[in-house]
């Protein structure tokens, strides 16, 4: 069967018969994301035609031609559960835009046949990144550094921080950074802090063979022996608010925690108060339980770097995210195996190894 | 431990303070008025055989000169280029700096500098506080850090150190300096404005002499492009600060990571005025391991003085 871009060329040049684009259901409010997959797929697309879910998925369902494929965003309002799928007997595949798929009901997917595929490792490097940033941000003060700077107190109260009230600035070699989740990102952050002369111990389902790195069957005993504990799991059922008022206290008063998983991953308001009581020594956070929100106390901390949800937010990833998404749907359209598929069986840790 | 009369510039840091008061004869020039310095060093001349300095302070032929007894000049940075070298090889006065133990802080804050200049780290945290995640939305695309072309000026301890830090993030590294030294994984540009004109974060790591002076000037900073970002975790003099800072503003410069400038702690309004900078102040040592490590190797270089050892990190 000849690719859609083939077809399309086919189609445009009048050989044969023309053959339509393989329709697609795309429900993301990114207009220029859906104009980018226009040139291969014919998108039906949910915010641009304003209507109802369900009149939009009957709708298609009911076209000459129903769609087989559908892009749908995670954190959005739409989930693809059994009455999505009912509405849409033709999905047979459904992309997530994420690497998360709890907007996904893997299991009524995997029960009709329809595959599933996640974002894969196209946000992975841009995460490790910014975790990476973040904690040499909260451990040499830079955040902190730069508002010291810009308030003109530099002249005025002379060395930063070594002249100032500033009690926490520590190197980063030898720190042991304890990584919750070595995946895709926990792996990427790994073989980054190694370079700067950092320890590495982690937490996961299930130790891995393959890595040189201490294996800590629970987040507590990674806690109590390092000094740094990186969040960077999925969220769901097991790992909700994972890091706790115990393990906050096994950190202790030098430890410092960076969040680039998900606000949930760790009990917020027990975070503020350990930190705001000196029970730790500082954080970097990406994520928030109820984003845009974040607590007022974090606000005036000089000890915490603070970021709106932005690890995954280059103009990199998201070109990446395109081409990734398409090759997810042309090896679907071509009978070819995913890219990154999700399987049923990781449901529990919502396609991310964790 | 015979009283060795030490004569320590600025206050720099407690512990080494602390400890040259317990261990010599220690005299403090911040304890008279800076319109009194000169009478100071008059009154205490005759005692003075070592003065302890800092990056900044440094040591010139007027302070030398009017410190007839002095026998070494003991630098609490690793950066000399505002002491006085060739006047103490003429007077036969040792001068000792704090080479490697800061060498690791120092390349961590260039990485930290170039992460958070190109992610914008402190500008969205700003962002956050000003309650703009709320009111605005989100904040504004950025770029990858990782895979960018690292360029660095002065391949020594600390550029290395900046080079392997960067190979963790797949960062192609390529580097200038006087001599080509057949790095097998890193690439030699024979001049600054080529090393420039082929990466995206042109990172300065050298010394400052005759030679450096400036070498950061338009053409390079032109070379590095709009796209480009600037790391200095050298001396503010290496760069064309006034050029620097216009090709910011109109933006033939993409953004830049400062730890330096050059005349500290004035920071020109023009920067400040910046989105695209970060701002350090002179904190490429900053953390309690280094700068304790940093005191011990003053300390010790002194010691070494009065016990007529060899000295540990002389440089002259």
């Amino acid at each position: 069967m000849p690719s859609p871009a083939a077809a399309a060329a086919a189609a445009a040049q009048g050989y044969g018969k023309p053959m339509a684009l393989p329709a697609v259901i795309f429900i993301r409010r990114d207009a220029s994301f859906a104009a980018a997959l226009r040139q291969r797929f014919r998108i039906l697309d949910l915010y641009a035609t304003g209507q109802s879910l369900g009149a939009f998925l009957a709708a298609a369902a009911a076209a000459s031609d129903p769609p087989r494929a559908a892009v749908v965003a995670a954190g959005g309002p739409v989930r693809v559960d059994a009455a999505f799928l009912d509405a849409v007997p033709s999905l047979r595949c459904v992309v997530s835009t994420a690497a998360g798929v709890d907007h996904i009901d893997l299991h009524e997917c995997a029960r009709r046949g329809v595959v599933v595929a996640n974002s894969g490792r196209v946000y992975s490097t841009d995460v490790a990144d910014y975790a990476v940033g973040m904690l040499i941000d909260v451990l040499r003060r830079v955040s902190a550094a730069e508002r010291f700077v810009r308030r003109g107190l530099w002249p005025v109260q002379g060395d930063y921080p070594l002249g100032s009230k500033v009690h926490f600035f520590t190197s980063l070699g030898g720190k042991r950074v304890g990584i919750i989740g070595l995946g895709n990102i926990g792996s990427l952050i790994a073989k980054r802090l190694q370079a700067f002369g950092c320890v590495i111990y982690y937490n996961s389902t299930r130790p891995k063979d393959s890595v040189p790195y201490k294996y800590f069957p629970n987040v507590i005993g990674l806690a109590s022996e390092s000094d740094v504990l990186v969040v960077a799991c999925a969220l769901n059922k097991e790992t909700r608010h994972i890091v706790n008022k115990d393990v906050l206290e096994a950190l202790g008063k030098d430890g410092v925690i960076i969040n680039v998983g998900r606000g949930a991953n760790v009990d917020e308001a027990e975070m503020v108060r350990a930190l705001q009581e000196g029970r730790i020594a500082g954080a970097g956070l990406d994520v928030f339980e109820n984003e845009p929100a974040v607590p007022a106390e974090l606000l005036s901390m000089d000890n915490v770097v603070l970021s709106p949800h932005v690890a995954v937010q280059t103009s990199e990833s998201r070109s990446d995210l395109r081409d990734h998404t398409i090759a997810n749907l042309e090896a679907f359209f071509s009978g070819k195996p995913l890219l990154s598929p999700v399987l049923p069986q990781y449901s529990k840790v919502n396609g991310t190894d964790r | 431990m015979e009283s060795l009369g030490v004569l320590m510039l600025d206050p720099m840091d407690d512990y080494l303070k602390q400890e040259l008061g317990r261990r010599f004869q220690l005299l403090r020039l911040w304890d008279a008025p800076p319109d009194r310095h000169d009478d100071f060093l008059r009154a205490n001349a005759e005692s003075i055989r070592a003065v302890v300095t800092g990056g900044g302070s440094g040591a010139d032929a007027a302070l030398i000169d009017a410190l007839p007894g002095l026998e070494i000049i003991a630098s609490y940075s690793v950066g000399v280029d505002r002491v006085d070298l060739p006047r103490c090889r003429e007077r036969g006065i040792r001068v000792t700096n704090t080479p490697g133990v800061l060498t690791d802080d120092v390349a961590d804050l260039a990485v930290g500098l170039a992460i958070a200049a190109l992610r914008r780290i402190p500008q969205a945290d700003r962002y956050l506080r000003a309650g703009q995640w709320k009111d605005n939305g989100d904040y504004p695309l950025t770029t990858r850090f990782s895979g960018k072309r690292v360029g660095i000026i002065g391949l020594g301890r600390i550029g290395l150190a900046i080079a392997k830090r960067g190979e963790g993030f797949d960062c192609p590294v390529s580097y200038y300096q006087r001599r080509d030294l057949a790095h097998a994984n890193y690439t030699y540009y024979p001049t600054v404005v080529e090393l420039a004109r082929n990466s995206d974060v042109l990172v300065v790591a050298c010394s400052l002499n005759e030679q450096s002076r400036r070498i950061v000037d338009r053409e390079v900073i032109e070379a590095l492009g709009p796209r480009g970002v600037l790391v200095n975790i050298g001396r503010g003099g290496h760069v064309d600060e006034p050029e620097l800072v216009s090709a910011l503003v109109d933006g033939r410069l993409g953004g830049a990571g400062l730890d330096v400038y050059a005349d500290e702690p004035d920071v020109p309004e023009a920067l400040m005025a910046l989105d695209n900078v970060v701002l350090a102040p002179h904190m490429g040592s900053g953390s309690l391991e280094t700068r304790t490590a940093m005191a011990d190797l003053v300390l010790g270089n002194l010691e070494a003085h009065v016990l007529k050892k060899p000295l540990l990190t002389p440089v002259v």
